[in-house]
């Protein structure tokens, strides 16, 4: 296994002095070449914000972000003190990255053909002619049929589908080492939602990238990813391989989570009440003291789970929680 | 269904003509909805899946009245829609109420929770005055499951999912036996989903609504609905009794959509089919079935006319020619591939 990325204790908050809000707590993780991670969580887990610090995408006037992020690539890069013009040669091309809503990514007035080669021309010196070539290369490589014809094509001729899969190739123009994929397949359809998670994993066979990808999603995180961090209000609470943690997990917040989705396999059959997990996850500035979930957790402990610190363990084979209470719920369960 | 059915559409379309540019020239109509007859039963949920671009939520506004269809009929409780006075009309739209999809624009920043609920009240209730209307509004936003006291709040004081609740509850505040719900869940975050799914389903039975309940996402239509139809380029391709439909589906559509839907389990996995392409422009539909263009299972002969739905089990129909196909369930794990 190559290293390719280390986050260590990355932090991040916004506004300054009394207003600061945290919203990103200590996140640490490695990315692994030819592998995937995910990051899965609700909306203000933070998931989103920690891709883009990682790619300095946030506004350093706003926002400040502290920790480490290693790029290891010849040498070991530590892209937070890297000066905005070096950063700004490593996105794209060492780290690319792909959102949610292909339309607003891709530019109205220039065709797919023009897009594809500036992003290739911006980072290497290469003539016209080739990299129109590499662009045909690369929509072929992506699984749009008669690529010399979609050069010439605009954005609003291409459904969202195809719009992401240009994105993609958009992306993968500079062979980077990273992915970073924010919720790409949230805003498709499901049959098509298939076509993209399936082309994703192809090219990762093909091209060896780590892929970091970003979803609220477990059914997806079960097609994509290797490992899986779940997120909570700012902080990862399980880590561990995608199987452990769907099948085995032991934080309260993730077991309850995949409980609150309907199944296909109960359909119609009126059981009754999802199990849902009451309440809404925390505002940044009023996070509960202690475990930050405990307000909405069935097995919460007075005394316990309201309690500072509570530390991510490692409940073996790399499978880290946190939940003060892990161990008794586990020989609870058994 | 020995009772008479609440709601009922024969061969109901929608059609949308598109002018051309400057100079005219050859007009086209995109068939949104395109034939679609369908009974809800009484107290009963009928689910509508399908994906984008499918005619779902054209279907829906057509149901509620809000658009005039081209062709076809909607009956409501046995009154034609497109025939009935503007009294009996507006008795109609009293019974029938809908929730929309996001709750932080289908709501007025600029008016209080009771103001918000009371609006129906102006309308169908005109005798009750200012207090009686809020305390309505209480006793619906606790019914709903949020504190009676909230009615003076607005908008911005609630979460998605409070919000939800409260579109929710300006849909009941007039009593109606019918609700339309398009893609209610489909903005809200899973733990919040659970909860307003739980409320709709418990709002349902004490109730007794009739519901059409539309959404893209399968697992959320099997856990509310007692019937499903799947759209497919503006008709209903599949429809059946829920479990009916997800144990043992007729139509490839269908058994694509539930191969496709993510699940997350890493053993087991069921084989997933992969469609190829998108759906087609509802501007230029493909000849014969619609959806043979993307079917695995496509012959010749599906391209030369429109399939029917046809039963295959009682209650359960299907618009596909073939009859040997033995399709893969949402039910069971595993399947050979095909």
């Amino acid at each position: 296994m190559t290293k390719v990325l280390t986050v260590e204790d990355l932090t991040i908050s916004f506004g300054t002095g009394d207003s600061e809000l945290t919203v990103v707590h200590k996140v640490n993780f490695t990315l692994e070449a030819g592998k995937t991670l995910a990051l899965v969580g609700e909306s203000g887990s933070g998931k989103s914000v920690t891709s883009l610090g990682i790619m300095r995408l946030l506004s350093p006037s706003q926002s400040r972000v502290q920790g480490k992020i290693v790029l290891h690539s010849d040498e070991d890069i530590d892209l937070l003190s890297l000066s905005e013009s070096r950063m700004r040669r490593l996105r794209g091309d060492r780290i690319a990255m792909i959102f949610q809503e292909p339309l607003t990514s891709l530019n109205p007035v220039y065709t797919i053909g023009d897009q594809i080669i500036e992003a290739i021309r911006s980072h290497r010196r290469m003539s016209k002619r080739n990299a129109r070539q590499r662009a045909i290369e690369l929509i072929d490589q992506v699984g749009i049929p008669d690529a010399e014809h979609r050069l010439g094509t605009y954005p609003h001729e291409l459904s969202g589908g195809m719009r992401q899969r240009i994105m993609i190739a958009i992306a993968l123009a500079l062979e980077p080492d990273i992915l970073i994929a924010d919720e790409p397949t949230t805003a498709l359809d499901v049959t098509v939602q298939a076509q993209i998670l399936e082309l994703l994993n192809r090219l990762q066979e093909e091209t060896g990238m780590a892929m970091l990808f970003i979803t609220h999603d477990f059914g997806v995180v079960a097609d994509i990813a290797d490992r899986t961090i779940v997120m909570y209000a700012g902080e990862m609470v399980e880590e561990g391989s995608t199987e452990t943690v769907l099948e085995r997990p032991l934080m309260p917040y993730t077991s309850g989570l995949m409980r609150a989705v309907p199944k296909l396999e109960t359909a119609g059959l009126k059981e009754g009440d999802l199990e849902s997990i009451e309440g809404f996850v925390p505002h940044p500035d009023n996070r509960p003291t202690g475990c930050s979930f405990h307000p909405r957790c069935t097995h919460a402990l007075a005394g316990t789970c309201d309690v500072p610190p509570v530390p991510i363990e490692d409940a073996g084979d790399g499978h880290l929680v946190r939940c003060k209470r892990w161990k008794t719920l586990q020989e609870a369960a058994e | 269904m020995s009772e008479k059915a609440l709601i009922e559409t024969r061969d109901l379309k929608q059609h949308f003509p598109l002018r051309k540019g400057l100079f005219g020239g050859k007009s086209q109509v995109v068939k949104a909805v395109d034939g679609i007859s369908i009974e809800i039963p009484r107290r009963s949920v009928l689910g509508l899946v399908g994906e984008s671009g499918s005619g779902k939520s054209t279907f829906g506004q057509a149901v509620m009245g809000l658009t005039k269809p081209t062709a076809g009929s909607m009956t409501f409780d046995g009154i034609d829609m497109a025939t009935a006075s503007s009294a009996e009309l507006r008795g109609l739209k009293r019974r029938m109420q809908m929730v929309f999809q996001d709750p932080f624009s289908s709501l007025n920043p600029r008016m209080s929770v009771a103001e918000t609920l009371g609006v129906p009240l102006r309308f169908h209730e005109p005798q009750l005055n200012g207090a009686q209307r809020k305390d309505r509004a209480a006793e619906m936003l606790e019914r709903v499951g949020l504190p009676g006291q909230y009615v003076d709040r607005f908008p911005h004081e609630f979460s998605g999912g409070q919000r939800q609740r409260i579109g929710i509850a300006r849909a009941l505040m007039v009593h109606p036996d019918f609700i339309m719900a398009d893609e209610v869940v489909s903005a809200l975050d899973v733990s919040v989903q659970a909860q307003v799914l739980n409320l709709f389903g418990r709002l349902q039975r004490d109730l007794e609504l009739t519901m059409l309940f539309i959404t893209h996402d399968l697992a959320v239509v099997g856990h509310v609905s007692d019937f499903v139809a799947v759209m497919y380029l503006g008709r209903v391709v599949e429809i059946a009794p829920t479990r009916e439909l997800f144990s043992s589906p007729k139509h490839p559509y269908t058994e694509a959509l539930l191969s496709a839907a993510p699940t997350p389990q890493t053993k087991n996995r069921r084989q997933r089919i992969v469609l190829k392409g998108d759906i087609p422009s509802p501007l230029n539909p493909p000849s014969g079935c619609p959806f043979r263009t993307r079917c695995p299972y496509a012959l010749e002969e599906c391209a030369h006319s429109t399939p029917e739905l046809r039963e295959f089990a009682s209650g359960h129909k299907a618009a596909c020619i073939r009859d040997d196909l033995s399709l893969a369930s949402a039910t069971q794990q595993q399947k050979e591939p095909a």
